[in-house]
């Protein structure tokens, strides 16, 4: 029995399914040479082509093609080798030609699947129905004058990716997983940054309800939601909507519907009369998408490595948890992270100080991989440290904190502060010893019975070492001397 | 000698010689336009200081030794090709105001081969049309007239700006674009030359769009060999257009020599159409006999879905159209009317800024791609469209060129035609098959009709066989011997 | 197929064209001639035929991908019926 909703009725069922548009990681636009990267003064990432003027024409750009083909495979997804380019008519002031070029019979990408995780741990697959490119558009912006909107296009013609999921997904929880999976793939690819805060990825969520075992009932589309957490909250919230029309002895219509966070709901997006009569028919101006398949398969053979495949790797070369394989994989900058420090280390030790002490300071000081105070060499050199006893654990702490407050090595931290593990055992006997003699009732009671009293006395003595003994010869000479 | 009476093969030669400056050759041209154009209304948009000074460096160029054969030639350019810095119109209210950043290339690769700019020549607006008559700019008069009769004619359309043009000498030579005939008939309507070529053999990059995958541009001029010069210079592979075609291009003036003997030429039964006048029949054998006469091969052939091409046509590019016109919406160029809110705006100036023609083409064409309608009429029209190329495949396998008339009858009478968009379509019938098939076509005076008014012939190739259609249009060319001039005429008559 | 004048407004709206109440009479009879004229393409047997777009049918070249253009904005908005700044502006949008 999946994620239910009760209602006053029983139970019923959510019916979701998912399109991402992501926008394509690329110099220039799909259609144009103009920039396509993000930001730019108003109006400055755009060629006649992409302002729509009189006798302007398309032409496509070869690496958002091969940024398409690798999403494809990415997704496990069949690629066409034929696909083709159609107009999406409509008028808006952010669409300068009146019509969007898109992909709509015939897209480039077709059937696919990908996995998704649950937090208990269970696998799902849901369905890929297609990937197909097409434009994004401008940006109007309708607070900057009292009776105008301004528009600026320098969006205008960057290439997006539309990934359409097959409506598999049952609960709040899977559109989340899903949604990070797809955020996932593309960022291990370069094929999208994956950034919602900034629009360079959206999602368009189609939810539906029903009774268990129905057929799908009406469903409703929520436009544009731009974070992992708002596509989980508007599931739930639309759901719970149209459960209560349907037992107040309404019926949902179909319509297009925009998520509020402010208010936790979805609200109806003013319909227009005809919103949907897009009049799609092949673009004149281009000529059929054929895909060389040499070409296809050379991407196919530099396609780096998926996170499923990486994270299975991960498990079964350097024996780390399941769990732990997949915080490391999270993203390729992380696990590149960890591949470095884990070579010819301990790989175990890695895993533990990467996830562990690494990430708090990473989130402490709110800076990523990329701008991290520490760099993989500094922390696998303190690891080689650990691994052939100059400090243990203990001590390794504060070298830690001490590179990440200097930037400095750790042999050269360990160096400065005297910090080496004293494995002498004469210094050692000598030092348990004295306490042992500091402690005599405390010797007594241990040699009655309290047990406990042993790591009082290890407490002691590294306390004296200044934390630099190794422990494990510490519990040896005390055992011995305590005999 | 009359400037405005050279061919530009003929003006080409003297300039080179310098017996002629493009100083003067443009002068001259310019005081025609100035003489003639307020009545024939064949420039919107004059430029005389500009081409004055494009002259002055064509003399230079000549004289440095870098002129080419249209250095300093004057032309006129259909205001459908956006020129940079001179106003651009399309005929239409709706663009006014605009002036393009920039310039098509077929008028780029004019510019950088030294031609002269005249000005820019009125149309159909938005290119729909096969009168001029529904330009905002008022009609174009046809420089022919019928015997002793002053009525006002057509020159044709849509390039009908250019053909006045020409045929009139206030231009030497004139681009044009043909979407369904838009150069030939006017072509035939007003005794000159015109070809439109394969698709893709001339960049539409810079063309304003009317029907994209139909629309092709060519040039109007009074001799074969001046269109093929013209055609050479206009050709060309253009990375900014994805439906240019990555060809050389062949030296078409060098074909316009090489006679008929052995060419095999259809003559489609299907064109032999009910109610075709009969002096145009006629014509059309006097055609046939002179290919046959110069040593090519008759053949009858049968293109099936001929009567089927005008019913497509008007499906197919006003659903083209609509798409392409959805761009004149006020906010970013041309003219703009304001309204409450951003839906009013774009439904007041469009409505102020098309004409009637226009609106009507873009609304069949909305209605045929709608909801419901697309299969029954976009999708079947271009399943039709397939087999009328078919057609043309089926008969190239057979013979090396089609012969047929360029119109079903001489210019008329600006007004009349006028009872249903339908008549006016009718225009089209023998020219609209080559712009679905993409294949090249040329029209060549041939002939008067009884009342003194020119009668074309068409010449039709395979794709990319523009060296045969030139071949064949020239040897018709030199057995009509067309020498007659139209009323209205720089220099007088 | 003949179109009634709810079409007819219809249609207009779709292509944002303002059509007042006079003209919708006339649009209808012109439209409808030219749409009893194309009527005879179903006299034509179209079964197992692909439909056709170009005229020659190749496949798309593909352009390489770099910055080769904008960085214009004067020459975008040189022609701009109204414009705030380097925006371009329009009567509000409600959404």
């Amino acid at each position: 029995m999946g994620y239910m909703l009760e209602g006053a009725t029983g139970a019923w069922e959510i019916v979701v399914g998912l399109e991402v548009h992501a926008q394509v990681i690329s110099e220039s636009k799909l259609f144009s040479g103009a920039s396509a990267t993000y930001g730019g003064a108003p109006n400055s990432h755009v060629s006649f082509v992409d302002a729509g003027f009189p006798g302007m024409l398309p032409v496509i750009n070869r690496e958002c093609v091969a940024q398409a083909v690798r999403t494809g495979l990415g997704l496990n997804a069949q690629i066409n080798f034929w696909s083709r380019f159609d107009r999406k008519n409509y008028f808006y002031a952010d669409l300068p030609n009146g019509y969007q070029i898109s992909q709509f019979a015939h897209p480039i990408v077709g059937t696919g699947v990908v996995e998704i995780e649950l937090q208990d741990g269970t696998i799902k697959q849901i369905g890929i129905t297609r990937l197909h490119l097409e434009q994004d558009a401008g940006k109007s912006m309708h607070d900057q004058h009292p009776a105008k909107s301004v528009i600026d296009l320098n969006r205008a013609g960057v290439g997006l990716m539309e990934i359409v999921s097959e409506p598999d997904i049952r609960s709040p929880e899977e559109a989340g997983a899903y949604l990070r999976k797809i955020r996932q793939i593309v960022r291990y690819l370069g094929t999208c940054d994956g950034n919602m805060e900034e629009g360079s990825m959206r999602a368009d969520v189609n939810v539906s309800v029903r009774k268990p075992g129905e057929d799908f009932r009406t469903r409703c589309e929520i436009k544009n939601v731009n974070s992992v957490r708002f596509v989980m909250h508007a599931v739930e919230a639309e759901a719970q909507r149209q459960i209560e029309v349907w037992e107040s002895g309404g019926t949902v219509t179909q319509e297009t519907r925009l998520y509020d966070p402010a208010r936790g709901e979805t609200r109806s997006m003013r319909s227009k009369e005809d919103a949907h009569d897009y009049r799609y028919f092949p673009e004149p101006d281009l000529l059929p998408l054929v895909l060389d398949e040499q070409w296809v398969a050379e991407l196919k053979a530099k396609l780096p490595e998926l996170p499923d495949e990486k994270r299975k790797r991960f498990c079964a070369q350097y024996g780390i948890t399941f769990y732990d394989a997949g915080v490391l994989t999270a993203d390729q900058l992380t696990a590149d992270f960890f591949e470095t420090v884990a070579k010819n280390r301990d790989a175990r030790l890695a895993c533990n100080w990467i996830t562990g002490d690494f990430f708090a300071t990473l989130n402490r000081t709110g800076a990523s991989i990329e701008t991290s105070p520490v760099s993989a060499a500094a922390l696998g050199e303190l690891i080689d440290l650990i691994s052939d006893q100059t400090i243990n654990g203990r001590i390794a702490k504060d070298v830690f904190e001490g590179m990440v407050e200097t930037g400095k090595m750790p042999a050269a931290i360990v160096e400065e502060k005297g910090l080496k593990q004293v494995t002498d055992t004469g210094a050692i006997d000598s030092a348990v010893a004295a306490i042992l003699a500091a402690n005599q009732d405390k010797v007594a009671e241990y040699k009655s019975g309290k047990d406990k009293l042993f790591g009082f006395f290890v407490g002691q003595v590294m306390k004296a070492m200044q934390g630099k003994a190794n422990p494990a010869l510490v519990n040896e000479v005390i055992k011995k001397q305590l005999s | 000698m009359t400037l405005t009476d050279l061919t530009i093969a003929g003006a080409s030669t003297l300039l080179a010689s310098r017996e002629i400056s493009a100083v003067e050759l443009t002068a001259a041209h310019n005081d025609a336009v100035a003489a003639l154009n307020p009545r024939l209304n064949a420039y919107i948009t004059a430029t005389p200081e500009q081409a004055q000074e494009q002259a002055k460096a064509a003399d230079a160029a000549i004289a440095a030794g870098t002129g080419t054969p249209l250095t300093g030639i004057p032309l006129a350019i259909k205001d459908l090709f956006c020129t940079a810095g001179i106003r651009t119109t399309a005929a239409s209210k709706i663009l006014d105001p605009f002036i393009p950043p920039y310039e098509s290339t077929v008028t780029a690769q004019l510019k950088a081969a030294g031609a002269v700019f005249l000005g820019k020549a009125n149309l159909d607006e938005f290119a729909m049309g096969s009168s001029n008559i529904t330009s905002g700019y008022g009609p174009v008069e046809n420089p022919w007239k019928r015997e002793g009769s002053d009525a006002k004619l057509v020159p044709g359309g849509s390039s009908g700006g250019s053909a006045a043009a020409v045929a009139a000498r206030i231009a030497m030579g004139a681009t044009g674009t043909d979407t369904g005939g838009s150069i030939r008939q006017p072509a035939a309507f007003t005794g000159l030359a015109g070809i439109k070529p394969t698709y893709g053999r001339c960049s539409r990059y810079g063309i304003i769009a009317f029907a994209s995958s139909l629309d092709q541009a060519g040039p109007l001029a009074r001799t074969v060999e001046d269109c093929a010069i013209l055609l050479q210079v206009m050709s060309g592979f253009d990375p900014r257009d994805s439906t240019s075609a990555e060809r050389p291009v062949p030296d078409f003036r060098a074909a316009i020599a090489r006679g008929v003997k052995g060419l095999k030429i259809g003559i489609p039964a299907e064109y032999r159409m009910d109610g075709i006048s009969p002096e145009i029949d006629a014509l059309w054998q006097k055609g046939i006999g002179w290919l046959r006469e110069e040593g090519a091969i008759i053949q009858e052939i049968s293109l099936p879905h001929t009567k089927y091409g005008l019913p497509v046509y008007y499906i197919v590019a006003p659903a083209e159209a609509s798409s392409n016109l959805a761009r004149y919406d006020g906010v970013r160029f041309g003219a703009r009317v304001d309204g409450e809110d951003l839906i009013d705006m774009y439904e007041r100036t469009r409505a102020a800024g098309f004409g009637a023609e226009v609106k009507r083409r873009i609304m069949i064409g909305t209605y045929v791609l709608s909801a419901g309608y697309y299969d029954a009429y976009y999708l079947k029209a271009q399943k039709i469209r397939a087999l009328i190329l078919r057609d043309f495949t089926d008969a190239f396998a057979k013979v090396d060129a089609i012969l047929t008339p360029t119109a079903p009858s001489a210019a008329f009478g600006i007004g009349e035609k006028m009872d249903d968009p339908v008549t006016m379509y009718l225009n089209d019938v023998f020219t609209v098959p080559s712009n679905l098939a993409g294949i090249p076509a040329m029209s060549v005076p041939a002939g008067l009709s009884s009342e003194g008014l020119p009668l074309g012939l068409q010449i039709i190739g395979r794709h990319f066989d523009e060296e045969t259609v030139f071949a064949v249009s020239a040897a018709i060319e030199r057995a009509a011997d067309f020498t007659t001039k139209p009323a209205i005429i720089a220099g007088g008559a | 197929m003949s179109l009634d004048s709810a079409a007819i407004r219809r249609i207009a709206k779709l292509a944002r064209i303002r059509v007042d109440d006079s003209e919708v009479a006339t649009l209808q009879t012109e439209l409808n001639a030219i749409l009893g004229y194309v009527e005879q393409l179903n006299e034509v047997d179209v079964a197992g035929i692909e439909p056709l777009s170009g005229g020659a049918q190749m496949a798309m070249r593909l352009r390489a991908d770099s910055c080769t253009d904008g960085d214009i904005a004067e020459h975008i908005l040189a022609n701009a019926p109204d414009r705030i700044g380097d925006f371009f502006a329009v009567p509000k949008v409600v959404e």
